[in-house]
């Protein structure tokens, strides 16, 4: 179809332009996809809660809990760049954790760059800092590596067997269930938008001030916001219209497996030993 | 006299792999209303989309002789006002005014420039009195010619449209056409609306997977009930 010289004159390329919100879930087929959903979720907050637990400066115990995390992730087939890509959402914590460096107790240290006055930091809270970065970046692999190895419903079944009160788990479901819709529509009118930024004929200023695009896009959000609350409003009348009475349907509750507990306990008790081992080695 | 739309060997597919068009070549001459027919998914939505750069598949599209690239992209987005399918998507301000100014405002026109053209946008689609309402509660006809204007006060000179009657009550849908029979630039139509091609557009193109099955006078097209069946439009 395409001559040759046709096609070098193409000036425009195929860019994927697709929804910017992807599920995080891949399907592939390793052991820890197979894992039993609840155990997954059990392990996942125990770790968390086990790695937060260990005091600030437990080098070796923090090494030994990435390592572990990161032969899981890379045991789930899912690629180390999708990991630890995904894992940066713990920046924001990292951050947060940032002033520690400045506003620690003595003894103090002075580093000066390039000349400038020399700036004060605080070792003892560049230690405090470098233990919360690397444990939210760890817990944030542990619950990217959870979401991404289990399917979302069969996430919703193991916190409704495992006792969370329903109501938060209908929110989570219909939470992510219009995710996607509310993240097409802002692609759909970003698009609008997009269509319409333009550049007149012999100008060559446009984009408007800083604080008129400031408005516009608050404008946005604003649209978007109350398009949610109707949405929701239609949502629950046709929830309520087909006998929606606030309570799931009852699902039929499996046991665990023996295999499935005694995978469970065995990572419980790893746990506990790093833990301890954190707790000797910290300071 | 020279094509005001230039469309060579244009295809594109989605990023999930999906054809969405594949092998589009298209003129279209000043002033011509051309209407684009085809079942669900034929492409229609797609090829508007790429005619200001929403998407860019590959192949060659050139609007006004303006070769349609990364640099000219904002230049061709003034000279083809593109109208969404839904209007909401489209009017995302607090009032009225605000929309239709967005796209002079952006273009970085002076603010009495720009309430000129508001006026004038709005005095096209008759909606002179809305300026300040907001467009979220209008009715659907009034938001499509609110729509309408938004692209209007850039002062473009081909009108794209996205299934313009869609979901309007028949009378907004015949006030709508009378707007569109008034509006004197080159209009392109993505439609399922047959009656409105017969009146509005004289030339209709049919698409089906992607591809231009037909392009030719309307009303040859839709006497012809075999090309309309196989091509899923009755």
């Amino acid at each position: 179809m395409a001559s040759p010289a046709l096609k070098s004159a193409h000036p425009l390329k195929t860019t994927p332009k697709g929804r910017w919100l992807r599920e995080l879930y891949t399907p592939n087929h390793s052991a820890v996809h197979r894992i039993d959903a609840r155990v997954k979720v059990i392990f996942t907050l125990a770790f968390i809660v086990f790695l937060n637990l260990t005091p600030s400066g437990a080098w070796p115990a923090y090494v030994l809990f990435f390592t572990w995390m990161f032969s899981l992730s890379l045991s789930s087939r899912l690629g180390i760049v999708f990991v630890l890509k995904r894992s940066l959402l713990a920046l924001p914590f990292v951050l947060a954790a940032l002033p520690l460096v400045f506003t620690g107790p003595a003894p103090l240290g002075h580093i000066s760059v390039l000349n400038a006055p020399p700036l004060t930091y605080s070792v003892v809270g560049f230690y405090r800092f470098a233990s919360i970065a690397i444990k939210a970046w760890v817990s944030v692999m542990a619950a990217v590596l959870l979401a991404a190895t289990t399917r979302f419903p069969d996430l919703l079944t193991a916190f409704s067997q495992l006792k969370v009160p329903t109501l938060f788990i209908t929110i989570i479901g219909l939470m992510w269930r219009y995710l996607f819709v509310i993240s097409d529509e802002v692609t759909r009118m970003l698009r609008a938008r997009t269509s319409r930024s333009a550049t007149a004929p012999r100008s060559n200023r446009s984009g408007g001030s800083l604080f008129w695009r400031a408005r516009v896009t608050g404008g946005m959000a604003g649209n978007l916001f109350l398009r949610s609350i109707e949405r929701s409003d239609r949502v629950y009348a046709a929830m309520l219209s087909r006998g929606y009475t606030g309570q799931p349907a009852a699902q039929k509750t499996t046991r665990l497996q023996k295999k499935d507990l005694l995978v469970l306990a065995a990572g419980v008790i790893l746990l506990v030993i790093l833990w301890l081992l954190g707790v000797i080695t910290g300071g | 006299m020279e094509p005001v739309i230039e469309i060579r060997n244009l295809s594109f597919s989605y990023p999930d792999g999906k054809q969405a068009l594949a092998g589009i070549n298209l003129l279209v001459q000043p002033g011509e209303k051309v209407a684009l027919v085809g079942a669900n998914g034929a492409g229609k939505s797609t090829l508007l989309y790429h005619l200001n750069g929403i998407f860019t598949g590959s192949g060659m599209i050139r609007v006004n002789q303006l070769e349609l690239n990364k640099n000219n992209l904002p230049r061709v987005r003034a000279m083809v006002g593109l109208v969404f399918q839904n209007p909401d998507d489209q009017l995302f301000s607090p009032t009225v005014y605000e929309d239709v100014a967005y796209g002079p405002t952006y273009q970085g026109f002076d603010p009495h420039i720009v309430r000129e053209k508001v006026a004038l946008a709005l005095k096209a689609v008759h909606m002179e009195d809305y300026t300040l309402r907001n467009p979220y509660h209008l009715s659907s006809g009034e938001k499509k010619r609110i729509a309408i204007a938004t692209v209007l006060s850039m002062q473009p000179q081909i009108l794209a449209f996205d299934e313009p009657t869609a979901g309007l009550d028949p009378r907004a849908r015949r006030e709508l056409i009378d707007l569109l029979l008034e509006l004197q630039q080159t209009m392109i139509i993505a439609t399922h609306d047959m009656n409105m091609v017969e009146q509005l557009t004289p030339r209709t193109v049919l698409l089906n997977h992607g591809k231009i099955a037909a392009d030719g006078p309307s009303l040859d097209i839709l006497r012809n009930d075999r090309l309309l069946m196989t091509n899923g439009l009755i």
